[in-house]
């Protein structure tokens, strides 16, 4: 490109019309929520990782549960639905990504799809995308419900060999440390909720995708934005996964 | 709606081969990379604890990277709205450095006081 035409260009910047950073306003707004809300996520994610540093970590050879000892993840999330009590830590977990990762890629396919007008195939990812997401809000409420009503054993606390405190609530639990459960329910929960809201956005795209609103319209761009808060959905669990199951 | 349109039947443009297979491609990767989280998480024991962690953290770090720039797309976006998304989460790395660090001196004390 000639040196001249390159500053006709950005003489034309100033007309109107154009969008400084080539995207929409929406799409625009959409990212610079999710930056806002990526920092209300991070201070979850710190403030657990600040009361963790603060409690000694739990032995994990001959791990006992303690109201003193952060206890260790995998130790703590080893159940598996209608497996009873064998022992399959982080597995149930491991599930729960991969769906959230692959409800992920039909919402792409289903961006993708708009950008093609075809709006069957964007009718059909975006089912798909709304199916990955109620699937992984059924997991989570798989494992809330598990982990209130806690282990047969529970913990013992005045060392008679019978478990004292069975399940978890916001007051105390039986894993560790009151704070642990807190943070399971504060942070899980928080993450659920942004899941349990993409789910409805997308229903509701994908009912006016069906009523043929956006083809109307002429462009499927609600889809791209709505597409935008379901990868950060799962981008936030991905954080979640590392710094509360595995680490 | 106010939208009315003149376009009464609208072209669908047939869909690119090797864009869809990218797409499936960074998929892989995602769940290649979640294997190998899990492969190190019960392949090496607690003696490696700390390097454990390191490998969570930045395989964590690979995600989130393949995640924000192909399924969001940062990645093919202008370089003003790339650095006006990322700069401002800059702050945080000085955010977890203060806040472990404080917390770990607090660990400290505590320990120190009933010892």
């Amino acid at each position: 490109m000639a040196h001249s035409a390159v500053i006709d260009e950005k003489q034309d910047l100033w007309g109107g019309g154009v969008a400084p950073m080539g995207a929409s306003y929406g799409k625009l707004m959409m990212g610079f929520f999710l930056v806002s809300d990526a920092f209300t996520f991070s201070g979850r994610l710190i403030a657990y990782g600040y009361d963790r540093f603060k409690h000694q970590a739990n032995e994990i050879v001959g791990y006992i549960p303690s109201v003193d000892k952060w206890p260790i993840p995998e130790k703590v999330y080893n159940a598996f639905p209608f497996m009873g009590h064998a022992d399959m830590p982080l597995v149930f977990v491991g599930l729960m990504t991969f769906i959230l990762i692959l409800s992920s890629v039909t919402m792409v396919l289903a961006v993708e799809a708009g950008q093609r007008m075809d709006k069957a195939a964007v009718e059909k990812w975006m089912l798909w995308t709304v199916l990955g997401g109620i699937m992984f809000l059924g997991c989570q409420a798989w494992e809330w419900t598990h982990f209130i009503h806690g282990t047969s054993h529970g913990m013992d606390i005045n060392g008679d060999g019978i478990g004292d405190i069975f399940g978890a609530n916001l007051v105390v639990n039986e894993y560790g440390p009151p704070a642990f459960a807190d943070f399971f329910f504060f942070i899980t929960g928080f993450h659920g909720t942004h899941v349990l809201s993409g789910v409805i956005l997308n229903i509701i795209i994908f009912y006016n995708v069906a009523t043929g609103l956006y083809q109307q319209r002429g462009h499927y761009e609600m889809v791209e934005k709505v597409g935008l808060y379901w990868h950060f959905v799962d981008l936030v669990w991905v954080f979640v996964f590392t710094f509360f199951y595995l680490v | 709606m106010s939208a009315h349109s003149n376009h009464t039947h609208i072209e669908v443009i047939p869909a690119d081969k090797n864009k869809i297979l990218k797409i499936w491609k960074v998929a892989g990767i995602l769940a290649f990379i979640t294997a190998i989280e899990f492969a190190f998480a019960f392949g090496l024991d607690h003696t490696w604890k700390y390097t454990k962690i390191v490998i969570f953290i930045s395989l964590t770090v690979v995600k989130a990277f393949y995640i924000v720039s192909e399924f969001m797309h940062l990645g093919h976006e202008k370089k003003a709205l790339v650095y006006s998304v990322i700069l401002p989460l800059m702050f945080l790395v000085w955010g977890i450095t203060a806040f472990l660090m404080e917390s770990d001196a607090i660990f400290i004390a505590i320990s120190e006081w009933y010892k």
